[in-house]
């Protein structure tokens, strides 16, 4: 899944964000873990589930998580992770004089869950120090938010339920900056805000989608072209002097050589030992499971010829 | 020697653990303010607070995801369903986020929650508000399913579901809360008294039949072995008392001795309890077995509310009777 014409908002509110907040996203907000600090290769070693992902090669591709960097585990049903994010702030605001927040990102899609709703009211009826972020990016795969409300947009909502909101300009990473900057500061005072981030998803839904059987080209080039949130930062930045054209080209064949380096490196380690497979269903392994790792033990001695042994962590 | 209510065993519990661990607290609608629908948190506000007795507005879905939530940041929520049926409206985050996360975060995130409330049938109350939800929770790896009836064990385990590190279902019964059971003042003393989680018991010797059960149809099983025992057959019941993990090794024990089971539920026959029960029996205890296992359940159907209907679409002492002498008379 990529995340192109979000970069603004990823970096922009992360960026006003704490290490020691706590991140419930959706599953485009790469930009926000990248700049909590998870690097490239942790990122590429969870598409490959290979065997140094923390996750152990659990999940599907892009559901990241990493605990000593406050960001929970993606979880694929949307919009569950809004109420998880008001309970995870209210655990938060018991503690005294708490100097933590929780940000919860979800999509305009993902905003019609009951869930969402219900978070909402959550948040403001028991007063947590959460922000929830709505990514507005126009799309929720095929269903534009023509199709997905009628209100004025997810911001509207907001205030019925006695949040504070904001509607920011997504593609503008310094303004999402100062609204996430103003919305800590509230939430601190466990006064939870509403954000929504109007921006456009450039790509397609996932690699299983094609786009352009159900919007047109020139629409998605108008928004590369005239509402890039990168453009818009390069622009701001050579604009400062602290930016060029040529630095801009190093530093973009600079990235693009670590991703496919480390894509190649991924690809190559090897996948989790076998045995992962069976650990962490319960907190202990119960005597079921065990029997049915002795079983596979014994199985994959009798037969190792049949399985590709090589390419899995061994003992 | 005390006499409590399963109702009192259930609090006592709850208040004691509150005691125990600042991190617990309990949620749900109508625990705080009203003492609970069922009058199982009676005084609980009072004692803690409304910070760790906390009234919920009507969203299962939304203050399951709330407690899931606090769970993974740290506190370990009691979660009180009004009744399991309104639980159904919360599975998604049960079984995907609470059940699920420990392994899909490769151990980073564990989720110590209970959820308890009354499940099964009740009293006329119909369909959408009796059914059993033993064999939806019990089919999910990661998820642990305690089904206690006698107060002594309500207490017991509920305690040790409260201090343990996975996702636990508690199934109650609104019947069964008014029924008082001798206690020892040892261990209503104990604020220790922790019960094992897995552990069957067997509350009634005998070596004609094994009858298993669990939750309130206890005492239609014993009341059916007085019965038995009159007719000269001498039944062995067995008290489930936890469904995920089954005790299988106390039900086999008792097989190699009575060489027949009956197995007794509330809910629906088929994918039911008794179903996996009788899987295991013949995966594990098939040379043991003179008969096949019988399954006592309810009838297939939703539950009917009319009084006479409702009766014979449950489980009654004499359909368990009737179960037991299949499987003794059976003729090859």
């Amino acid at each position: 899944m990529t995340n192109y014409g979000e970069e603004g908002i990823h970096v922009g509110s992360a960026a006003a964000l704490y290490p020691r907040d706590m991140v419930f996203a959706q599953y485009r907000e790469v930009g926000v873990f990248l700049y909590r600090g998870m690097t490239v290769t942790e990122i590429i070693n969870q598409c490959y589930g290979n065997h140094e992902d923390p996750g152990k090669g659990r999940q599907m591709p892009v559901h990241y998580g990493s605990k000593q960097r406050n960001i929970v585990t993606l979880s694929s049903p949307l919009a569950t992770q809004m109420p998880q994010a008001v309970g995870a702030a209210y655990a938060f605001k018991r503690v005294p004089n708490n100097d933590r927040c929780v940000i919860c990102y979800f999509g305009d899609g993902a905003a019609s869950e009951g869930d969402a709703h219900a978070a909402f009211n959550f948040a403001s009826t028991l007063e947590c120090p959460v922000i929830l972020f709505c990514r507005n990016n126009g799309y929720a795969i095929s269903t534009p938010t023509s199709e997905q409300y009628r209100g004025d947009g997810i911001a509207a909502r907001g205030p019925a339920l006695g949040l504070h909101t904001i509607r920011v300009d997504g593609t503008d990473a310094l303004a999402v900056y100062k609204a996430v900057e103003k919305a800590r500061a509230l939430a601190i005072q466990n006064k939870p805000v509403l954000i929504e981030a109007m921006s456009y998803r450039v790509g397609h839904h996932s690699t299983s989608d094609d786009s352009s059987a159900y919007r047109p080209v020139e629409e998605i080039h108008k928004w590369t072209q005239e509402e890039n949130p990168v453009q818009k930062l390069r622009l701001y930045l050579e604009g400062k002097g602290l930016w060029n054209t040529d630095s801009d080209k190093k530093f973009a064949k600079e990235a693009r050589d670590l991703v496919l380096r480390t894509m190649q490196e991924a690809e190559k380690k090897k996948k989790p030992h076998w045995k992962e497979m069976l650990e962490d269903v319960y907190y202990d392994m119960p005597p079921n499971l065990q029997k049915q790792m002795n079983e596979m033990e014994k199985h994959l001695k009798k037969y190792k010829e049949h399985y590709p042994m090589d390419q899995y962590q061994s003992e | 020697m005390a006499s409590l209510s399963v109702r009192e065993a259930l609090c006592t519990a709850i208040r004691e653990e509150m005691q125990n661990d600042p991190d617990v607290f309990i949620m749900g609608e109508e625990v705080a303010e009203y003492d609970g629908a069922y009058k199982v948190t009676k005084g609980l506000l009072k004692e803690f607070g409304e910070n760790r007795v906390v009234d919920t507005p009507i969203t299962e879905h939304g203050f399951v995801g709330l407690a899931v939530g606090a769970a993974f940041a740290g506190l370990r929520p009691i979660v009180e369903f009004m009744t399991f049926n309104f639980s159904m409206q919360a599975i998604d985050q049960i079984v995907n986020s609470a059940t699920k996360t420990n392994y899909m975060s490769g151990g980073q995130l564990g989720c110590p929650i209970v959820f308890r409330g009354p499940n099964g049938a009740a009293a006329r109350v119909a369909a959408q508000h009796s059914q059993c939800f033993a064999s939806w929770y019990s089919h999910v790896p990661g998820l642990k399913v305690i089904a206690p009836y006698f107060a002594s064990d309500c207490r017991g385990l509920l305690k040790a579901a409260i201090r343990d590190p996975n996702p636990v279902i508690f199934l109650e019964n609104e019947i069964a809360y008014g029924h008082e059971h001798e206690v020892p003042d040892s261990e209503l003393s104990n604020k220790d008294y922790l019960l094992e989680i897995g552990k069957a018991a067997v509350i009634r010797e005998g070596k004609d039949v094994t009858i298993t059960a669990f939750s309130l149809k206890l005492m239609d099983a014993l009341n059916a072995a007085d019965l038995l025992s009159s007719e000269g057959i001498e039944a062995e019941v067995i008290d489930l008392r936890t469904l995920r993990p089954l005790d299988t090794e106390t039900v086999i024990n008792s097989i190699k001795k009575t060489n027949r089971l009956v197995s007794i539920e509330e809910g629906w026959p088929f994918a039911g309890i008794g179903a996996e029960l009788s899987a295991m029996i013949m995966e594990q205890g098939f040379d043991y077995l003179d008969a096949p296992v019988v399954r006592v359940t309810g009838k297939d159907v939703p539950l009917p509310y009319a009084a006479n209907l409702e009766k014979k679409a449950l489980p009654q002492v004499e359909d368990i009777v009737e179960a037991v002498h299949q499987v003794c008379f059976r003729k090859k």
